[in-house]
């Protein structure tokens, strides 16, 4: 009883501080400048047509590294659960192979999605999308081969150096800003170029290629951590 | 077109209580994918076609395959 009516004081707290917070905005405004500011100057001051791009590689860039070591983290910890070492990873279980319309298909539609999600995020300054949304498309292509071929392994040594030298690329690109005169962290160094050109906007289309390699061999390798928890171990249970 | 939005939404909540309540898990997981399929479709008619794209690659995709070896591996349906 007690508790319920601590409960019910504690719901009504938050819901009257809620409605008391929301009272306050007029209804139909703006109220936040920033957002009127990007619109108004991004394309000038970052060279990229795609706004979305401009936020969060250029103004927001610091934002975008952190996001980056977070999701490396994630994949860290799945690798720790599940990494099967050399040995026992050639210790394979007998699979049912897919039928014939999942491996034909899956071969040939491999290299569109490989090719689809590099233009993406080598377009991320222009058309929406961007070097996340192309890693995850790429590392869904390598889910397609993981399920249509139950024997595929990629080399992980070979995955983790892209990785590595991918997260390089962008702390270099960005430590290498510190040096310029406007000395910032992510300072766009390079010419902006031409509006709508492939190579414009300055750092923009390097960052977002680094970040495209980046996530997708860190999809890669979390797919290919639990594919072969399933694959490899599955006997044992 | 605020039709359709309203029919996404009422679809979207109904997709959502199903994947809680549906007994067979692979049922429930591509329930679960639908309303991840919507909900790009929802942030695609707002006009935020990059968000779209992240949702449909991890949420429809990446993270329904993942539920599904899962589930392959241990029990298909809920006790």
């Amino acid at each position: 009883m007690i508790r319920k009516i601590v409960y019910s004081i504690f719901l009504a707290t938050i819901v009257l501080s809620l409605v008391m917070f929301f009272a306050a905005f007029p209804f139909g405004q703006n109220k936040m400048s920033v957002g009127e500011y990007y619109l108004n100057h991004g394309v000038a001051q970052t060279g990229a047509s795609n706004i979305v791009t401009s936020v969060v590689v250029d103004y927001r860039g610091f934002d975008t590294l952190g996001e980056v070591s977070v999701l490396f983290g994630a994949a860290a910890g799945v690798a720790i659960l599940f990494f099967v070492l050399g040995e026992n990873r050639r210790k394979r279980r007998e699979q049912v192979a897919p039928n014939f319309i999942v491996r034909v298909g899956s071969r040939i539609i491999f290299p569109f999605i490989l090719l689809f999600g590099t233009y993406i995020f080598i377009h991320g300054h222009l058309t929406p999308g961007g070097g996340f949304q192309g890693g995850a498309i790429i590392a869904s292509g390598f889910l397609l081969l993981y399920l249509a071929y139950p024997g595929t392994t990629v080399n992980r040594s070979r995955l983790s150096m892209v990785e590595g030298l991918a997260g390089i690329t962008f702390i270099v690109l960005g430590l290498y800003g510190l040096l310029m005169p406007e000395s910032s962290f992510l300072y766009n160094f390079l010419p902006k170029g031409e509006l709508n050109a492939l190579l414009s906007s300055g750092i923009l289309p390097i960052i977002y290629i680094a970040i495209g390699f980046k996530v997708a061999a860190e999809f890669a390798g979390i797919i290919d951590d639990m594919m072969c928890e399933v694959i490899c171990r599955g006997g044992e249970k | 077109m605020i039709y359709i939005s309203w029919i996404l939404i009422v679809l979207m909540l109904v997709l959502s209580i199903l994947s809680i309540q549906l007994k067979n898990l692979i049922a429930a997981v591509v329930a679960m994918g639908a309303v991840s399929l919507i909900i790009s479709l929802l942030f695609l008619m707002l006009q935020a076609p990059d968000v779209a794209m992240a949702e449909a690659s991890i949420g429809a995709a990446l993270t329904m395959i993942i539920y599904i070896i899962g589930i392959r591996e241990t029990e298909r349906s809920e006790k």
